[in-house]
């Protein structure tokens, strides 16, 4: 039997501390973020009699509850929002794990935070209450979403029982050209895979265009990776992985650093390692995408029109476009570019990084938006280093609004919402029926391709702009 | 955890493909607690209820259809968001098994952790089910846990696989910390000697 393996099964055999006849392994849990939601999760821990094993492996911020205008506790308006982030607050104290509260610059989305302060390190094993765990994949770790009876087990065992996932590598190669990013690379590989494509699996991305990728751009790639149905993604660390990884706050230094680096090299899957699907993808032809659906597979290029149901052979399929059109309000065969938009938000655990800012920024220097657009920081962090390169500057003279970070419209359950048939140009993860509020209507973008629809009221080709 | 070993109940067939969690259970619920009196209105609120409260025709307000404790659904439900109140609220309902051609990973997770049977049938199968729910409102159907079957309205069999584990879980209604710390043991030493090869993960 070959010994070879896939970088995930590397990373998930170093932390099974026993395996059942039935192949579901026992694995040890490095590092558990929550947010604000789980806020209820240490009542029901005590409730049960159980206590925190390794309160210091543990790292709350609040995020989903946070009103993108609030600097303070006493800025939340009094109610479920403030509880739920007060709760957090709470049980951390009693209970002692580490805690980035809202004055706090270290606080904001917890897939931003985790990265940005070395919590997520390349060979671990980290979860969250959160589908979009998969984004601390990039680092070269498994990570995935866990639901609130897994976040109970992980608090009181530090392990989690889990089913080993099939292997899928989707290899991509191709340079992307200018003003195509890692968002518009994750729209065409769900569109490639479909929304189920990666059930049961865990991927791993491979190829030029990953290598090519900053650390920032792996980020977007794998946190949209559980829109095509897998729980995680994975790239190999590298060069660019060890460098961004390095001197952060949490990460090792000194001889553990060393030591951490010797495991880190051997992070790779084993050039025999069988995997049980594989995918090819050219990015060559890549273009700025845009969803029109109510599923993040829905998505075409920014010069295409909308297809036409009619012309889809699987009758599901069909029936699902269709739904999606009324939805949407939307006709067959529009032009892309047609489709005017009320109001634009720039921000997510998909899109709020720095250079995700810069992106927009380049846009909007020197332009004004016609629709109401919020800008929103993944962190405090990357608020202050935005505000140091003079970003919110721009955003504030082309009128739109620099905000606090938190998720915001991505959730939308912060008071930053659409109305209902209000449509949106979004650098978010998911255009879900009601995800940004009740019936509202959501398209998915990159950050740069956002901007350019905030600034034209209509989607736009960023490429044709300068 | 209420174990599931056999149950005969109406079905629902519900022809929504890639029906997320965010539709299970729209996001501003998510701050409700369980205990809220009206915590079974939000499962799948908004196709349900109108903008001013009233229902919709959407199929699980109709009778008999509203009295059912099975889901037939379509590819990948329940995909999305990680959100467990999606399955709190199929419960809050008496839902208690969903068949369906594929799930999202972390609400089939969710469902088995918390006595919701999710079972994996054929596209066709699922296909098959759901036009004869839908020609028959309120036709009842089985699934058996024991034996890993589904018995239709017309009395066909399906039999469906299930992780052994899982199985076992739902059949004797397991809570997975308990079980879990029965391995403490195990557990302990093998922290201990992971912690030991690998100090770097444990200080900064």
């Amino acid at each position: 039997m070959s010994t070879s393996k896939t970088l995930f099964q590397k990373i998930f055999d170093r932390h099974v501390v026993l395996e059942r006849d039935s192949g579901d392994a026992l694995l040890y849990i490095d590092r558990h973020l929550i947010h604000d939601l789980h806020h209820r999760a240490f009542a029901t821990l005590k409730a049960n009699g159980q206590t925190i094993r390794r309160p210091e492996l543990l790292f709350g911020t609040p995020d989903h509850s946070v009103p993108t205008t609030a600097r303070t506790l006493v800025d939340i308006p009094q109610g479920e929002m403030r509880e739920t982030v007060s709760g957090l607050e709470a049980a951390a104290k009693e209970m002692g794990f580490n805690h980035f509260d809202l004055t706090d610059d270290r606080h904001g989305i917890v897939h931003v935070v985790g990265p940005e302060q070395g919590i997520t390190l390349p060979g671990l094993v980290l979860v969250c209450g959160d589908s979009h765990t998969s984004t601390h994949g990039a680092l070269g770790c498994i990570a995935f979403g866990i639901g609130a009876t897994e976040i109970q087990h992980v608090l009181a065992t530090q392990t989690l029982w889990q089913r080993r996932p099939r292997n899928m590598r989707i290899n991509i190669d191709g340079a992307l050209g200018p003003g195509v990013t890692a968002k518009d690379l994750a729209l065409l590989t769900i569109a490639e895979i479909s929304a189920a494509g990666g059930a049961g699996f865990a991927i791993e991305y491979t190829g030029s265009t990953i290598r090519a990728l900053s650390v920032e751009g792996r980020m977007t790639l794998c946190n949209m990776t559980i829109e095509a149905g897998a729980k995680s993604g994975i790239i190999a660390p590298d060069e660019k992985t060890i460098a961004y990884v390095k001197d952060r706050p949490f990460s090792p230094k000194g001889r553990r650093w060393s030591e951490a680096l010797a495991y880190w090299k051997t992070l790779f899957s084993d050039t025999d390692a069988s995997f049980d699907h594989e995918v090819l993808i050219d990015a060559t032809a890549l273009e700025p995408r845009v969803t029109w659906g109510n599923s993040p597979q829905y998505s075409v290029s920014i010069g295409d029109t909308l297809p036409d149901p009619a012309n889809e052979p699987n009758l599901i399929k069909r029936s699902e476009m269709e739904a999606a059109l009324t939805y949407m309000g939307l006709q067959a065969g529009m032009a892309i570019s047609e489709i005017k938009v009320d109001k634009v938000f720039i921000g997510s655990c998909t899109n709020s990084r720095i250079e995700d800012l810069r992106a927009a920024a380049a846009i909007a220097k020197g332009r004004q938006a016609v629709v109401p657009t919020l800008v929103v920081p993944g962190s405090g962090l990357v608020k202050k280093q935005a505000e140091a390169e003079g970003l919110d500057q721009i955003f504030k003279t082309s009128g739109m609004e620099w905000r606090e970070p938190g998720c915001s419209m991505c959730v939308a359950i912060n008071g930053d919402t659409l109305s209902p048939e209000e449509r949106s140009a979004s650098t978010s993860n998911r255009n879900f029926r009601g995800r940004q509020g009740k019936g509202s209507r959501t398209h998915l973008v990159s950050p740069a391709m956002a901007a350019g629809a905030a600034i034209m009221g209509h989607f736009t080709d960023i490429r044709s702009l300068n | 955890m209420q174990p599931f070993s056999s149950l005969t109940a109406i079905g629902v067939p519900i022809d929504i493909p890639n029906c997320d969690t965010d539709q299970i259970i729209p996001a501003r619920f998510l701050r409700r607690a369980k205990d809220d009196p009206k915590y079974a209105t939000f499962l799948l609120h908004d196709l349900r209820f109108n903008s001013d409260g009233s229902e919709t025709d959407f199929i699980y307000n109709r009778a008999p259809y509203c009295d059912g404790q099975i889901v037939v659904a379509d590819i990948n439900w329940g995909c999305g968001s990680s959100r467990e109140t999606a399955v709190d609220a199929l419960v809050a309902n008496q839902i208690r098994a969903v068949v369906a051609p594929s799930f999202g990973d972390i609400h089939y997770n969710n469902c088995i952790r918390n006595g919701v049977l999710p079972v994996r049938l054929p596209t066709t199968s699922c296909n098959q089910l759901r036009e004869q729910l839908h020609a028959a409102p309120g036709a009842q159907m089985t699934i058996d846990l024991e034996t890993q079957s589904v018995t239709g309205p017309d009395q066909t069999l399906y039999p469906f696989t299930i992780d052994v584990f899982d199985r076992m879980r739902l059949l004797e209604g397991l809570d997975d910390i308990t079980l879990t710390q029965q391995h403490e043991k195990t557990i302990a030493s093998f922290e201990a000697n992971y912690r030991d090869q690998n100090a770097w993960v444990f200080d900064a």
